[in-house]
């Protein structure tokens, strides 16, 4: 009758990640001073949930772990200790160790036992110090109990008054599986008390009229009592009372280490079992399903939506039945009932995968803590926009990025609070994270106020390293975009130009492969700022569908300025290659993928050709397309899945009769063209990356 | 022959083999997932020209490679008995489909261990390293060749796709 808790273990591991990670900035909280009595209870629930499910999973070593934490918590929660500076780097610390185990555990690998029990013995000891007990030799640590005062005389049993509330089976608890628990504590005596069963005229089924008196015999220690009524303790009025016998209190204290060992064994074992049989199972390690975690009120909000759709299809149904030319008007207000429930649902659906960017955000303080601790700065950290909601998949994916970026800024960005007063600025350093939308993106900036970046010095080291020839041909902008250059993550320049530069190569190649694009700017001795720019989503794009040549393309909507026809007095040519188009008070170069992508023929006469205006960060630039088709939604497609990453092609979709068409990536597109570089010079460096992969 | 030899078991293959320019080439079967008939393709553009472009491949974009062109040899259009061997490689992490168009398919043969002779080193369009193994069928030379590295690093590595972003220039 064993019941495959594999598929509660997923739900275990992402729920503990989600209290661990409400753990820790609980406790983050509390470090910054602001010891607040919610602030404890929220980090006590998030260790005991995690002890419980451990328990229920097996893994011995997070529920014993995590149980001694929470005896600190506890103690914390009572006003017994203080939140200092000690308890809470050790809880924190306590926090890594538990996401290390369940990590370990997720992936069915032994967890690191060493470390668990090595700081699972100072939080004992701190624990143990609250006692007035001198902080001891682990051994001695385990042996004192609770109820310190009474250690002088042998504990033979308990006495144990359990009444529960009349609502006590609606909560889903069964008073039969606590006392069958019970039992295998040790001998039990139990009196049943029935008084307060009604006649049956009056017997609700629901509710729990039974009480009971339990003599519990056996050294049992009252932690483990209480755990088993864990659960239902506030629907019941419990008593648990000590039964002593006056001896020595030697022989017990032996004989309970003996238990906690052979506990310890069994449960090894059985972990061990569980692993052995999972590796007979060879492959199928099933990788963790990932979830998403969905407000109520969403999926009552899509079921609305279905609804309608059900509705719109019978009424489309019923007239397709008996077709005839008056019925048209239904049809078509049918049809675009259709179209707008679909959308409708559509969004919807796609709403469930945004979640608000602190998931992400949330993360940083800890790391900051951290960070500037190590390194003997002030730093404050600043949040604006959390609630900006993103993809979910895209947020998992920029976590990385957005790390590395905020630590270079902590690393290097920021100086030490010495130079920080030399240099007139106040002695706590600022970094700040922003997410915003903007168009069809996200926008999310990472900025400092540090000492920004030196472009001499960075100028200097390109040419040096043979990206560039002649720096001063580059704007601000350009040079600090050559940090992204792989050729820059070589530790030596790193040291010269303080630091900037650390895999920035990596950063810029993850977040284009999700579509987005990464800007520097800064000023020398005021600061930096990283801007990253994603798409909302990876799922689905609002397309405006084009013709090039022979073949269609897909354009992304959002990105769409303005489609016009040129006329040729605005139509100006800067040296051979380049062409400008004036619109307004604004020159905006004209793309030609007869240039950029080798298809269709060079049109020499651009006289009423269509151009269309696209906008990617604050750059616009103008496409030449042959002929504006449809606007569609299309479902995107990778082109890496397959294949591989295209320039200038952020993925293909499939069109409404089965072909493969290609979506346009507008910063690729630019970047091809040459809008982010200067030209001649950048190709140079583009050149040496590829000759170097 | 091929009858007697399963039973042996373990030591032996099954290949399919296609033609090209008049020569058999062989890919293990167990990496062809089906053939198709030559349809119009989606080109790609600034790639090289061997990729012919990506079909819709119920609902899934996959490439489509000649070999033609990857071997150098001289184009041929492409007719009724042109087809499209999808085949599914493994690739760094993860297994990819893509689809190869070859003059037309010959023959599933089942070939043992002894039957095969190493490749002599070769340069050229198809280096040696495509080649598995050479094998002689009814006085025939039969070109195995190994897929996944094919298609791996002769046609989706990344030095290919920095040729292709020269090229324009040159």
């Amino acid at each position: 009758m064993s019941v495959d808790l594999d598929q509660f273990k997923g739900i275990f591991f992402e729920e503990s990640f989600e209290n661990l990670e409400a753990m820790e900035s609980g406790l983050l909280e509390l470090s910054e001073g602001e010891v607040d009595l919610e602030t404890v209870n929220t980090i006590f629930r998030g260790a005991h949930s995690i002890k419980g499910g451990g328990a229920a999973f097996g893994y011995v070593l997070v529920s014993s772990f995590t149980h001694v934490m929470e005896e600190l918590l506890d103690q914390m929660r009572n006003g017994k200790r203080e939140a200092d500076t000690i308890s809470v780097n050790i809880l924190l610390e306590s926090v890594d160790v538990i996401k290390g185990m369940l990590e370990a555990y997720q992936e069915d690998e032994e967890p690191d036992e060493e470390r668990a029990l090595k700081l699972k013995t100072q939080l004992e000891e701190i624990r143990d110090s609250a006692d007035g007990a001198p902080p001891a030799a682990p051994e001695a640590a385990e042996a004192v109990e609770a109820d310190s005062g009474e250690r002088e005389e042998e504990l033979i049993g308990w006495e144990i008054s359990f009444i529960p509330h009349d609502d006590l089976l609606q909560t889903g608890n069964d008073p039969s599986f606590l006392i069958r628990e019970l039992a295998e504590l040790g001998e039990m005596t139990l009196e049943t008390d029935v008084s307060r069963v009604p006649v049956f005229a009056l017997f609700n089924p629901e509710h729990c009229y039974v009480s009971w008196q339990i003599k519990l015999d056996g050294a049992v220690e009252k932690e483990q009592i209480s755990e088993i009524f864990e659960w239902v303790e506030d629907e019941c009025d419990l008593e648990i009372k000590p039964v002593y016998k006056e001896v020595e209190r030697r022989a017990d204290d032996r004989r309970s280490d003996e238990r906690r060992t052979d506990d310890r064994r069994s449960a090894d074992k059985s972990v061990d079992r569980r692993q052995s049989s999972r590796r007979g199972g060879g492959k199928q390690k099933a990788a963790p399903a990932a979830t998403i975690r969905v407000s109520t009120e969403r999926i009552d909000e899509i079921i609305d939506m279905v609804g309608e759709l059900v509705i719109t299809q019978s009424m489309l149904s019923q007239l397709g039945e008996d077709l005839n030319l008056t019925g048209l008007d239904r049809l078509r207000e049918g049809l675009e009932q259709l179209e707008r429930n679909s959308r409708e649902l559509q969004e919807g659906i796609m709403g469930i995968r945004m979640q608000p960017i602190s998931f992400a955000f949330n993360r940083f303080p800890r790391m900051v803590h951290d960070v500037s601790q190590k390194l003997g700065k002030q730093i404050r950290l600043e949040t604006k926009g959390e609630e900006t909601e993103m993809d979910k998949t895209v947020m998992e994916k920029i976590n990385d990025p957005l790390v590395h970026l905020v630590r270079n800024s902590i690393d290097h960005g920021l100086e030490l609070p010495e130079e920080r007063i030399a240099a007139g600025k106040p002695e706590e350093g600022v970094v700040s994270l922003t997410a915003y939308h903007q168009g069809g993106s996200i926008v999310v900036e990472i900025s400092d106020d540090g000492r920004g970046l030196n472009r001499d010095k960075i100028a200097g080291k390109a040419v040096e390293r043979g990206l560039i020839t002649e720096p001063d041909l580059l704007s601000d902008e350009q040079v600090f975009r050559l940090l992204f250059e792989p050729g820059f993550s070589t530790a030596d320049v790193v040291s010269d130009l303080s630091g900037r530069g650390v895999g920035l190569d990596v950063v810029r190649r993850n977040i284009e492969s999700l579509g987005g694009s990464v800007d520097i700017s800064s000023r020398l001795g005021e600061g930096s700022t990283f801007t990253i720019r994603l798409p909302l989503t990876l799922a689905v794009l609002d397309g405006q569908l084009m013709r090039i040549d022979s073949q269609v393309f897909v354009l992304p909507l959002s990105s769409i300025v303005e489609s016009l026809q040129m006329r040729p007095e605005f139509i100006s040519a800067v040296g051979a290659k380049t062409e400008l188009y004036s619109l307004r008070d604004e020159y905006i170069p004209i793309v030609r993928f007869s240039d950029a992508f080798n298809i269709g023929e060079h049109r020499e006469n651009l006289e009423s050709a269509l151009l269309v205006v696209v906008e990617w960060g604050n750059k616009h630039i103008g496409l030449l397309v042959d002929e504006l088709l449809g606007q569609q939604q299309v479902v995107i497609k990778s082109l890496e899945t397959n294949f591989k990453r295209v320039p200038g092609i952020s993925g293909a979709t499939i069109l409404g009769d089965g072909t493969v068409s290609l979506i346009l990536d507008i910063s690729g597109v630019m970047e091809m063209s040459g809008m982010n570089n200067a030209p001649g010079v950048m190709n140079r460096a583009s050149k040496k990356e590829s000759r170097a992969v | 022959m091929q009858a007697n030899g399963a039973e042996v078991g373990g030591v032996e293959n099954q290949y399919l083999t296609f033609m090209l320019a008049d020569e058999e080439y062989g890919v293990d079967i167990l990496t062809v997932q089906e053939l198709r008939g030559w349809e119009k393709t989606t080109p790609i553009p600034n790639t090289l020209s061997y990729v012919r472009g990506v079909i819709n491949l119920r609902g899934i974009v996959v490439p489509i490679v000649d070999l033609r062109d990857r071997f150098g040899m001289e184009n041929k259009e492409y007719n009724s008995t042109t087809v499209v061997i999808i085949v599914k490689v493994q690739g760094r992490n993860k297994e990819r489909v893509v689809g190869i168009v070859v003059d037309a398919v010959s023959e599933v043969y089942t070939i043992s261990k002894e039957d095969l002779r190493p490749a002599p080193d070769m340069e050229g369009a198809i280096s040696g390293d495509f080649i598995k193994d050479l094998a002689t069928i009814d006085d025939k030379m039969v070109i195995l060749l190994d897929i996944n590295r094919l298609i791996n690093e002769g046609v989706l590595a990344e030095s290919s796709s920095a040729n292709a972003e020269q090229a324009p220039e040159g």
